[in-house]
């Protein structure tokens, strides 16, 4: 199939290649604050991609949601524990762990590659429709055909604002 | 409607980053980088998902919109998952912390049969 350089993408190129190199980051440095920070880059970079699919609304609730509340929850845990010093948690090599770990990774990424990914590599029409990412569009479908599962998920959250209180303090 | 980058492209990224936070979840012992590879996890598969609503149905007779929607639908209640996890798991690393002054998850092992 020939690939031409197009504008769009260059720019879901460079998008990629920062989204591929933070994940990498996050697991490979040792300093856990680093590793959060490289996820705060992660979600930006897949913010942007969800902007280049044309799925705006979705593209905000992404940077709203995680980089805003979760990676902020995640740095304030990792300062409050203070797990950003080494001394606190010193992870020896485990070669065993790490050659199994590569092992079972490159095996996923090769079964899921030649299995899953390949009967798509011709596809690239898209069918939907224009504006189908817009806030309208996506409050429409989520409170008429969708709105049992979205009370479904309020509940999900009360439960856990409950247990992560329940969880977090010392005496009721 | 073609724009040139092809299907395969986005899902050629979110299995990388899916390997690469299977990967940390099997060779690192911090909980919250875990913790995080299990939310690059969750990102990925949202990335897919959103892919494949952009690129329309794989059968003929299938509506685009409500197949747009449904991807779309999915993605939102995953960060709605997401978050309720991210609030009790941090939950219960703390008290960890608290009450064994270790986070190591190889040190935590009192459910060992």
């Amino acid at each position: 199939m020939p690939v031409q350089a197009t504008p769009d993408l260059m720019i879901f190129g460079v998008l990629a290649g920062l989204a591929a190199m933070t994940a990498v980051g996050v697991v490979a440095f040792r300093n856990a604050v680093r590793s959060a920070l490289c996820l705060v880059l992660n979600f930006f970079s897949l913010a942007f991609l969800y902007f280049t699919l044309q799925a705006e609304l979705l593209g905000m609730t992404q940077i709203i949601v995680y980089t805003g509340a979760i990676m902020v929850l995640f740095l304030f845990v990792i300062m409050l524990l203070n797990l950003g010093s080494l001394q606190v948690l010193d992870e020896r090599p485990d070669l065993i762990k790490k050659g199994l770990g590569f092992l079972f990774g490159g095996a996923l990424f090769g079964l899921t590659a030649t299995q899953v990914v390949q009967p798509f590599l011709q596809t690239s029409q898209q069918f939907a429709p224009e504006g189908f990412g817009s806030p309208q569009a996506v409050g429409r479908t989520l409170f008429t055909s969708y709105v049992w599962p979205f009370e479904i998920a309020s509940i999900l959250l009360l439960i856990g604002i409950v247990g992560s209180i329940l969880l977090a303090k010392r005496r009721i | 409607m073609e724009t040139g980058v092809p299907l395969a492209a986005y899902l050629g990224l979110g299995l990388f980053m899916f390997v690469v936070g299977v990967v940390g979840v099997i060779i690192r012992r911090n909980p919250i980088v875990i913790f995080m590879c299990i939310e690059l996890m969750l990102n990925s598969v949202n990335l897919t998902f959103l892919a494949f609503a952009k690129y329309g149905p794989a059968t003929a007779n299938a509506d685009p919109y409500q197949h747009a929607m449904a991807g779309q639908m999915a993605v939102i209640f995953v960060m709605a998952v997401a978050a309720a996890e991210v609030a009790v798991g941090l939950g219960i690393i703390m008290m960890i912390f608290r009450s064994r002054n270790t986070i190591d998850v190889d040190e935590v092992n009192l459910l060992r049969g």
